[in-house]
């Protein structure tokens, strides 16, 4: 074990304060303001959470719960662009993990985890409520429906010159 | 009060409306089995997850079997606690347990007082007819209590005493479906979260999921060894509880009997701690004594209230959550490590025994301690004062391993001189009872005079909270009493605000206090039998000949001959202790 502390950014930390402010630091509006939080530092590390749990009086290990428990939280950075795969039932039965593999071929990075150079990361979700256009991808914001293998390679090179 | 009707098993019964049907049943005496859920009535600590399901009952007109534990009862409602429909049920939520469970029973250290192992020998389960895979998960061994999550169920009873009732906050449930689990923050090891060790998870664990560290092998070896004295304390709560593992009434006083298993079991000394919490007494009583003193002069800075440090889950519950006010606590250490402290110098040299051939052994109800005495500070050229603790329930393995017939043992005496105590050091065993020996030291240390009435009803109670006054010849003395963690954080919260108006508080980390500790026979959910050995400390305590701790002449001899006073240089040395923060650790990664 080695003892690293990661050093948030105080103006970051700040931010996340004010959030925590704006729910009156209600320990019930944990996840509400997690999903914040995620936004601002782009995952959820054990310092953010410890943050969290101090300002709204909750216990570490509550948090941590709770951030394990959503698919939806990461303790892990994600990418510039992250990449989230649909395997809720429809999609996997249309073949999402087909997609899923052929990411992970292309990337060369294992489901959780971010490409060396930090542009893109792949995540799984469950259903994101697009059952019709299954497969469904998701790139940051952008929805990308009936995704085959063969789509992924034009999906990634939409990004391939963005910064 | 609005009461209702209803027909259980063909029986009515009449109940408060909001009564469950578990509890409409037990008043017919009819004994729903449960797992996830535990109620420990007077302490105030509830859980009712409804999570298990072993507790199903029939309610007509219902499609869906109901769980007892948490269905309210309505009117004219009619349920049926054991239809073959309920059985069948019953067998199958347990084999579905079963099937993510090890089958370590031969050797798990919970075997014979688990009740997920009871609960399988009563619904009958010869096989599990769903294997699956296992859940593995990396054991977690700390100083004092091992977790084996494999053995989990999941009834997250741990949590409710760790974050509800101790507010340390430590446990949670984390992940989802077939991996989660209870676990602290980042599923570190409890070594690197802000556990207390006082153990409160490990006295409701129904399986062998937590357990408390085991030392009764190292204990055999040098028991074994020759050229090693053995010198061994119990505290006081241990005799009010132990006969219970025997079969004995809850309340039951087993001391001489404990007395003479122990010599039989090859100790070469048998001493008491009680002796020890004597000696606490004249340090804190004169350490408060000598605060209020100043206080009553004047003095701005003194820091009042006082609080007592005997309890090792306490001490650390502040230094991690408290640490700013970690000079307010009296700098006594807990009686176990005076002991320990008094065996290896004092002692030692009447018997002309080298430090690091005596080993000294603690019998205590708690978990805490086991980490305790593994406290650097405790410990010289890194020869610990006390060598390790063991619990209750470790004790009464070792009397059943080595074939003694406990009820037939005869009542013996413990050795002298560090077996000698008075009513006063027995007290310590309960909620209440380190202050009222206190009080009863430092009233007369500082009036002069002879107590007309030994016994200070106004201190005794189970109630979490309690608050009382006591006159010293003239001077109001405000007393505060806490057990509970979540107790003591009030207390605490109140004193850092500048809102309490006492000049000392006790607080012990369990409820009850140590009749109630994490190392005592297990009460598997009944209140009743802590509230039985609070009866038998006070009974101890009356039919002693001394009741003040400075009256033990074994006391008053070991200040002559060797100590010098209470508060003494050496006696700073040797039986008292600092406090650290420990709320800045650095975060630990894998
Ligand atoms: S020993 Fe006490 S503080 Fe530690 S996890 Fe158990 S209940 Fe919580
Ligand atoms: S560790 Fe024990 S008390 Fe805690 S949830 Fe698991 S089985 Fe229940
Ligand atoms: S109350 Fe007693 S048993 Fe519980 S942690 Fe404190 S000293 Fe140990
Ligand atoms: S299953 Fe993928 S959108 Fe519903
Ligand atoms: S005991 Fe009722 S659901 Fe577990």
């Amino acid at each position: 074990m080695t003892s690293i502390k990661l050093k948030l950014k105080e103006k970051d930390v700040q931010q996340l304060k004010e959030v925590a402010r704006s729910f009156n630091n209600e320990p019930g509006e944990l996840i509400n303001v997690l999903h914040k939080a995620q936004d601002i530092f782009g995952y959820l590390p054990a310092e953010v959470q410890e943050v969290v749990a101090q300002e709204l009086n909750v216990s570490v290990a509550k948090v941590y719960g709770v951030v394990t428990f959503y698919s939806y939280f990461t303790m892990l950075p994600r990418g510039r662009y992250p990449i989230s795969i649909c395997t809720g039932t429809a999609c996997y039965v249309r073949g999402a993990e087909k997609v899923l593999d052929e990411f992970k071929r292309m990337l060369k990075v294992p489901v959780g985890e971010t490409t060396p150079d930090g542009k893109f990361s792949i995540t799984c979700l469950r259903c994101v409520g697009a059952c019709g256009l299954a497969p469904v991808v998701m790139v940051g914001d952008k929805t990308y429906g009936r995704v085959t293998t063969d789509g992924v390679k034009d999906i990634l090179k939409e990004y391939e010159d963005a910064e | 009060m609005e009461l209702i009707k209803l027909k259980i098993d063909n029986r009515t019964v009449e109940v408060e409306k909001g009564t469950t049907i578990y509890h409409a049943a037990k008043k017919l005496g009819i004994e729903i089995p449960t797992l996830c859920y535990m109620n420990l009535g007077d302490l105030k600590i509830e859980h009712k997850p409804g999570g298990c399901r072993v507790c199903v009952v029939e309610v007509e007109g219902r499609r869906n079997l109901a769980p007892a534990c948490a269905t309210e009862c309505n009117e004219d409602m009619v349920v049926h606690t054991h239809s073959i429909r309920v059985l069948n049920a019953r067998k199958t939520v347990l084999e579905l347990i079963l099937s993510d469970h090890p089958f370590d029973c031969l050797i798990c250290a919970k075997s014979g007082t688990c009740d997920l192992q009871d609960m399988a020998i009563k619904m009958g389960v010869r096989n599990i007819p769903y294997q699956g895979e296992k859940s593995t998960y990396k054991p977690d061994f700390s100083p004092a209590i091992i977790r084996e999550m494999d053995k989990c169920i999941m009834c997250r009873r741990c949590e409710t005493m760790c974050n509800d009732f101790q507010t340390v906050g430590v446990l949670s449930g984390v992940n989802r479906g077939f991996e989660s689990v209870v676990a602290p923050a980042f599923e570190r090891d409890l070594d690197h979260s802000e556990c207390t060790y006082c153990g409160q998870c490990v006295a409701v664990c129904p399986t062998g999921a937590l357990t408390e560290v085991d030392h009764t092998t190292q204990l055999i070896r040098d028991l074994a060894d020759p050229d090693k004295k053995v010198v061994v304390q119990t505290a006081p709560a241990v005799r009010a509880a132990l006969g219970e593992a025997f079969g004995l009434e809850p309340g039951t006083l087993v001391t001489g009997k404990m007395v003479a298993a122990l010599r039989r079991l090859g100790f070469d000394y048998v001493f008491d701690t009680d002796f020890a919490a004597d000696l606490t007494i004249m340090e804190e009583g004169t350490e408060l004594l000598d605060r209020l003193g100043r206080f009553l002069k004047g003095d701005k800075d003194v820091k009042l209230p006082m609080l007592t440090s005997c309890c090792p889950g306490w001490v650390n519950f502040f230094e991690y959550h408290f640490p700013d006010m970690r000079d307010i606590p009296s700098t006594a250490r807990s009686p176990q490590q005076m002991f320990g402290s008094i065996a290896k110098t004092y002692f030692a040299d009447i018997v002309k025994t080298k430090r690091d051939e005596m080993v000294v052994v603690s019998v205590m109800p708690c978990v805490a301690k086991k980490y305790e005495c593994t406290r650097e500070e405790f410990s010289v050229d890194g020869n610990p004062d006390v060598d390790y603790s063991i619990s209750t329930r470790e004790l009464a393995m070792l009397i059943k391993r080595s074939n003694m017939d406990f009820g037939s043992l005869p009542d013996e005496d413990f050795d002298k001189p560090l077996g000698e105590s008075t009513g006063a050091g027995v007290i310590f065993g309960t909620t209440g009872g380190v202050i009222e020996a206190a009080v009863r030291t430092a009233y007369e240390l500082h009036t002069g005079k002879d107590l007309e009435k030994i016994d200070f009803e106004q201190l005794r109670g189970i109630e979490g909270i309690r608050s009382a006054s006591v006159d010293f010849d003239g001077t109001e003395i405000k007393i505060g009493i806490a057990h509970g963690l979540g107790n003591a954080r009030k207390l605490l919260d109140d004193i850092k605000a500048g809102k309490s108006e006492y000049h000392a508080i006790e607080i012990m980390a369990c409820p009850g206090g140590c009749i109630g500790g994490g190392g005592q026979p297990l009460h598997h959910g009944n209140p009743d039998i802590i509230k039985a050995r609070q009866k038998a400390i006070y009974q101890e305590d009356s039919g002693k000949p001394i009741r003040k701790s400075h009256e033990n002449p074994y006391i008053v001899k070991l200040y002559d001959d060797f100590l010098g006073k209470p508060m003494s240089e050496k006696a700073h040395h040797l039986l008292h202790t600092h406090y650290f923060d420990r709320k800045q650790k650095d975060v630990l990664l894998d």
